[in-house]
């Protein structure tokens, strides 16, 4: 009997995920997901560790030429401002390192390419552990006696 | 067998429900405007309609100077690809009930190619990386007994993902290494070319993995995963792209 046809496969189909509109800007900013994002912050932590190593390099060189500016020079470092300058070099090298295995995964491990969403989130979850491990810490340094 | 009665009639409601869209779209004439701006339609429209429904309306009823490309709207002929509310999509394969209709829908050109007027931009370079890495069969062997050249089905299956290419430029365009620098072949050319270089039947993949090899090849890949995300037709793009970046290490298919 043909009272139970096409019309029965319709109410099957499941519903595709709502792509929610973007702010109206000059022109929308490209909403991509995990993966764009994760490469934007790879690539601002990485710039910001190159300057850090510029900086890096030329200090530690100092002491080559003469210790006592060497020391002058650390002894600077020693201010709060320096000491959240700190924080935020390893919450940059946190996850460049994290995020960079995770692109070494992607090309080198077969299946990478398949998981690389939830290597993600995995990325996240170890730098919020390593982060929570350090900040503490590290703000007892800076604002503790000590 | 029953007869011809009418008392199993279908129910059909007296009216469709439908439901007033707004569109934003971003509009440039080049002999007009020196930049693009957005200009808003509201559009009534129903649950069964995609974007395509909702500018061919606004073209036929509206604003007959919106331009935009379209051929088959059946998500075959890869030409009207557009960013819907900020991702790479074809209009012809969104239905507007899975966009958020509570809000307006902003429609506007793919990027990182040249804006020609409103919707279409020049996809000359999109083709030209295209025709760049050898899109053909590649074969000096003359075929068996001058028949078609026999494959096994674990052979086709190698490269059946890359075979389902519409060349829409929905990927290339996601791409962010694409819009800065668009000497990059792009991650069509490149599902093209694996297309190609995973094919048994071919002979010609050491001239496209030397192609791909080059500074502005498989290596410019950022895996930002952009254009996975963006195909049509459900290609693991990225995942193309791994396979290819192996195979010039390797230096074999």
């Amino acid at each position: 009997m043909p009272d139970k046809t096409a019309g029965t496969l319709a109410t099957t189909s499941r519903r595709a995920p709502v792509i929610k509109p973007p702010k109206r800007l000059v022109g929308t900013v490209y909403r991509g997901r995990e993966g764009m994002w994760s490469w934007v912050l790879h690539r601002i932590t990485g710039v910001a560790i190159y300057f850090f190593l510029l900086v890096h390099i030329l200090d530690t060189s100092l002491v080559r030429l003469s210790p006592e500016a060497y020391n002058a020079v650390i002894n600077t470092y020693k201010t709060p401002i320096m000491g959240l300058g700190e924080t935020a070099l390893v919450v940059a090298i946190g996850f460049h390192a994290l995020n960079g295995l995770r692109i070494i995964l992607i090309d080198f491990w077969s299946v990478g390419a398949k998981y690389q969403r939830l290597m993600f989130w995995i990325v996240i979850a170890l730098w919020i552990v390593l982060l929570v491990g350090f900040v503490p810490r590290q703000f007892m340094h800076i604002f503790g006696a000590h | 067998m029953s007869t011809a009665t009418l008392d199993s009639k279908p129910t059909v409601p007296d009216e469709i429900p439908s439901f007033t869209a707004t569109i934003i779209v971003r509009r440039f004439d080049p002999d007009k405007d020196a930049e693009p701006y957005w200009q808003d339609f509201d559009v009534v429209m129903y649950g069964t309609d995609r974007v395509l429904d909702a500018l061919h309306k606004i073209k036929w009823e509206q604003d007959g100077s919106l331009s935009f490309r379209r051929s088959c709207a059946h998500g075959v002929c890869g030409s009207d690809a557009m960013r819907i509310n900020g991702r790479n999509r074809l209009a012809c394969k969104t239905l507007l009930k899975d966009l958020d209709i509570s809000k307006p829908i902003y429609i506007e050109a793919i990027k990182g190619l040249p804006l020609e007027k409103d919707l279409i931009v020049d996809m000359d370079p999109f083709f030209e990386s295209y025709k760049a890495i050898n899109p053909f069969l590649i074969s000096n062997t003359p075929s068996k007994d001058g028949k078609e050249r026999k494959q096994s089905p674990v052979e086709r299956a190698r490269f059946d993902d890359t075979t389902k290419c519409i060349l829409c430029a929905a990927c290339t365009s996601s791409c962010p290494v694409f819009w800065t620098d668009g000497q990059y072949f792009g991650p069509a050319a490149i599902v093209n070319a694996h297309r190609f270089i995973f094919d048994s039947r071919d002979e010609g993949a050491q001239v496209r993995l030397d192609i791909l090899n080059d500074k502005e090849g498989v290596w410019r890949c950022r895996t930002t995963f952009n254009c996975s995300e963006a195909c049509p037709r459900g290609i693991q793009v990225t995942q193309a792209i791994a396979e290819v970046k192996q195979a010039v290490m390797r230096g074999r298919a």
